[in-house]
């Protein structure tokens, strides 16, 4: 048994919260850099470019990469012989709202229905997965409305197939055209019910830039997809040309004999996420 | 963005607007308006009373965005573009009234862009996600309506060579449809 106060868990977050919102993780600027030998479009070149610069500013001026700080989807990971000293939920929601305040980041969040915002961007979204033993392991992502928006989950019918998903996914991409931002960042989340691949596609978007799903199967399918995408050639930010997302990361698992749960989760190139184990 | 940009400083004119093509890189200087849904809302709110609007809406641009709050010692903290579909429904009034030109990112809907060519005005683009860099081009900020909208309110900022491209144009021009169609492989 390993004890973690509560206190420590609040201030992680506090800290977290406000790095992701202004330091683009290596894997990202990397795969930014590396993108432009490909694209044709001398305009969505200078694109690139300028998202590139922005992620000097931002390091170097302490500002938020985004003025859309997100909504904060906080995932743990915590070891059945944990035992937190203090209340979990409380702790996570108190990191939010004191790194959304300190940081200078925007409040995004509000009632869904009269739109009243809630002044501290709160309440994050939680995800908990038990495990074995007793890490403590906190993955913050700033999800955008832009890219949050254009996401979408379905239920294919088993017919439908591989190819089925290729469709669905080509299409909510040109449907989506330069709504989200790209280049982007594409989770998948096939099989289990429409919650279950909703929740696959967000944590695939953890993964790090050019890590395929350890299945060969999957592994093909991302690299498949990413290749579908790319040739919508809605490119960066929706004026054309050859790079319109990043990545296609995809997290599958058994489902019901009567369907395909699809989830499609799309992240702007803004792909804002912190880690830390405890 | 660099080489041949033209340069664009509001009020505009007809003649100014006119003159510009889907594809165009632009710079702006001078003095620009922000405005995202809820202060959109507020503003066809006004209109239906018959009552003012918070500023001149002649040749006026209006930028969708709502930025993050200022750090001590800057103007404004990051402003980048919003989604500009959400203020579909209330563009072709602001249009109809003279606003000139718009800044956001994202396709418009088939109203907004048959106002734009009927009364001449243009939709541009700014790097959606390049908050920090935008920031850099804005010197001033002062709010001029709503307040209480906190992000949302209505602000008037003071611009220097802000960066954007021209996304509709006033003869129909459309750099998302042709710049993706000359890209797209699969149909």
């Amino acid at each position: 048994m390993r004890t973690i106060p509560a206190e420590k868990i609040t201030a992680s977050i506090r800290d977290m919260a406000i790095e992701a919102c202004r330091i683009l993780p290596p894997d990202v600027l990397d795969a930014l850099r590396a993108s432009r030998q490909r694209e044709e479009s001398e305009l969505a070149r200078s694109v690139i470019e300028e998202i590139l610069e922005n992620a000097e500013i931002a390091r170097a001026e302490q500002l938020p990469l985004c003025q859309d700080t997100g909504l904060a989807v906080v995932f743990l990971e915590i070891g059945q012989d944990v035992h937190v000293d203090g209340d979990l939920m409380a702790a996570v929601q108190e990191g939010v709202r004191r790194g959304y305040a300190d940081g200078y980041l925007r409040k995004s969040v509000c009632d869904c229905l009269s739109r009243k915002n809630t002044g501290d961007n709160t309440p994050a979204i939680v995800h908990i997965e038990i495990v074995p033993g007793d890490v403590f392991r906190v993955t913050i992502a700033a999800k955008g409305g832009g890219s949050e928006n254009m996401s979408r989950v379905t239920v294919l019918k088993p017919s439908e197939g591989v190819d089925g998903i290729k469709k669905f996914v080509r299409d909510r991409i040109i449907e989506s055209g330069g709504n989200p931002c790209p280049p982007l960042i594409v989770g998948i989340g096939i099989g289990g019910t429409i919650e279950r691949c909703a929740y696959l596609a967000k944590k695939a978007l953890l993964r790090k830039i050019g890590e395929p799903n350890p299945d060969p199967e999957i592994a093909k399918l991302e690299k498949e997809l990413l290749t579908v995408i790319n040739e919508t050639g809605v490119g960066p930010m929706g004026y054309g040309g050859r790079v319109t997302a990043l990545a296609v990361h995809a997290l599958a698992q058994p489902c019901h004999i009567a369907s395909i749960p699809l989830a499609v989760n799309i992240n702007c190139h803004s792909h804002r996420h912190k880690e830390a184990v405890l | 963005m660099a080489g041949d940009a033209k340069i664009l400083t509001p009020p505009l004119t007809d003649a100014v607007v006119s003159g510009l093509v889907a594809g165009d890189r632009i710079l702006i200087t001078g003095a620009i308006y922000t405005g995202r849904d809820s202060a959109h809302k507020r503003m066809i709110e006004l209109l239906d009373r018959g009552e003012k609007l918070p500023f001149d809406i002649k040749g006026a641009i209006i930028y969708y965005v709502g930025p993050t709050p200022a750090p001590p010692g800057r103007p404004i903290g990051s402003a980048g573009p919003t989604t500009s579909g959400r203020m579909d429904a209330y563009a072709p009034r602001l249009i109809e009234l003279g606003l000139k030109a718009m800044i956001g990112k994202g396709g418009r809907g088939e109203a907004v862009v048959e106002a734009m060519k009927k009364c001449k005005a243009v939709y541009l683009g700014a790097t959606g996600g390049a908050g920090a860099l935008l920031s850099r081009a804005i010197r001033k900020c002062e709010i001029v309506a709503w307040e209480d909208l906190g992000p949302e309110a209505v602000r008037r900022l003071e611009v220097v060579e802000f960066p954007a491209v021209v996304i509709n144009d006033v003869r129909g021009g459309d750099l998302y449809k042709s710049g993706q169609a000359k890209y797209r492989r699969n149909g």
